[in-house]
């Protein structure tokens, strides 16, 4: 017998954009001394100039809560009308319960459904993606999404490789129905085989071995993740574009995961996207803040150039798994960035 | 397809110069790619795709930190193109 589901005949679009940047401001001079590196050697190899990290009072869920609010704020949308809070994180110190419920109970809506995604630094998108689906099938009307990391708390500061790179930060999208599409059809996808190339050890399993090699943090194998980014990528980024029935020449911005700039800039250049496009470069000042990258970036860039809002953008997140997921959008309209 | 030694390094001074900035004139093949042409990781990558674009060969990326010098990059791919 078949059973009854009619599915909603809608798109949806996102309504507004936050994001919480962490107080604490690190420039490179407090970073080099650790990796015996130097502010030109970092910004040479990744544009990063500072980055935030998270001071002893602002946790993953105080730093969510604060983007979250501002998400909401923006759009004009109450919490209780929310009905679903995706959280994209991989630093949130608890296995379970998740931080999505932390979250919802602190935003007052503690009956909406709350999940996390673990999809690194493409959990974002991953999360913008589900949550478009949700949307259009009548599963939610309003959907918060949200990527937040406090990666200091897993990186190793002695650590050349990722120390100079990885930072924390939050930033929230609010996802509700539209009757255009403002979210294009999400490409997405894995490389297991390269799995290797971005991993958190040893296991929390291992730390109650007495003889643990220590706290888990991430490492990366650099040349590896460039190349993938780089020339794996730019075909998926074009391919969502593509997807959505435009070609870069119709691109008003191009938001990728903030990882380096030299994998932005090179990004940019495989795509031959046109100059006319607005690259966000946020990994400038913010660092790479995994999941909350994309995020955090879209906020900049609106505050930086207003006239953005309503404009079509690409998004694409990519990282340890390695996974990615990539979207053209229409950002959020000129009312929400008050 | 076998590429000439020759022909490889030409066609990598061209390559080194567009991706990292190095006049063609300073690429020898004693030339060390960090040490003597200041080619960081991360160009290296860039030179090495487009290295296998061109020369239509495959360079591993175990393989690429083994390519110190310009002379090593050579070997590699005229060996690779055999």
């Amino acid at each position: 017998m078949a059973l009854n589901f009619t599915p909603k005949n809608r798109n949806s679009r996102i309504l507004a954009v936050g994001a919480y940047r962490p107080s604490r401001i690190i420039p490179n001079s407090h970073i080099v001394d650790r990796i015996e590196s130097s502010d030109e050697w970092i910004r040479e190899r990744s544009g990063i100039e500072s980055r935030r990290f998270a001071g002893p009072d602002e946790s993953v869920i105080s730093m969510a809560e604060a983007a979250c609010s501002q998400a909401l704020t923006r759009s004009g949308i109450l919490m209780t009308q929310v009905d679903a809070v995706i959280v994209a994180t991989i630093t949130y110190p608890f296995q379970t319960p998740s931080a999505a419920t932390e979250l919802i109970a602190l935003l007052g809506n503690p009956k909406a459904a709350a999940f996390d995604i673990s999809a690194a630094c493409a959990g974002f998108c991953y999360g913008v993606g589900m949550a478009s689906d949700l949307i259009r099938s009548g599963s939610a009307n309003y959907v918060l999404v949200v990527g937040v990391e406090k990666l200091s708390d897993f990186t190793d500061p002695d650590d050349r490789g990722t120390a100079f790179i990885f930072a924390d930060g939050a930033g929230a999208v609010i996802i509700g129905p539209s009757e255009a599409a403002g979210i294009g059809p999400t490409i997405w996808g894995s490389d297991a085989t390269n799995r290797d190339a971005i991993l958190m050890t040893p296991s929390w399993i291992d730390l109650k071995n007495p003889e643990s090699l220590g706290w888990p943090d991430i490492s990366m194998q650099g040349q590896t993740v460039f190349r993938w980014a780089v020339y794996q990528m730019a075909p998926i980024a074009l391919e969502a574009l593509t997807a959505a029935g435009l070609t870069p020449a119709m691109l008003d911005a191009f938001i990728p995961h903030q990882a380096n700039m030299r994998i932005i800039d090179a990004m940019a250049k495989s795509m031959k996207l046109p100059e006319t496009v607005a690259i966000a470069r946020d990994v400038r000042v913010s660092g790479n803040t995994s999941a909350a990258s994309v995020p955090i970036a879209m906020d900049s860039l609106l505050t930086d150039r207003p006239d953005l809002h309503g404009k079509t953008a690409l998004i694409i997140g990519f990282g340890a798994g390695l996974v990615y997921a990539a979207q053209a959008i229409e950002l959020p309209a000129a009312s929400s960035n008050k | 397809m076998s590429l000439s030694p020759d022909a490889v390094l030409a066609g990598l001074k061209e390559i080194v110069e567009e991706v990292a900035g190095i006049p063609a004139a300073s690429i020898e093949l004693g030339k060390n790619f960090t040490d003597d042409l200041d080619v960081d990781s991360l160009s290296m990558v860039e030179v090495v795709v487009a290295a296998e674009e061109r020369f239509g060969v495959k360079i591993p990326d175990d393989k690429v930190t083994e390519l110190a010098t310009v002379g090593d990059a050579v070997n590699f791919i005229v060996n690779a193109a055999k």
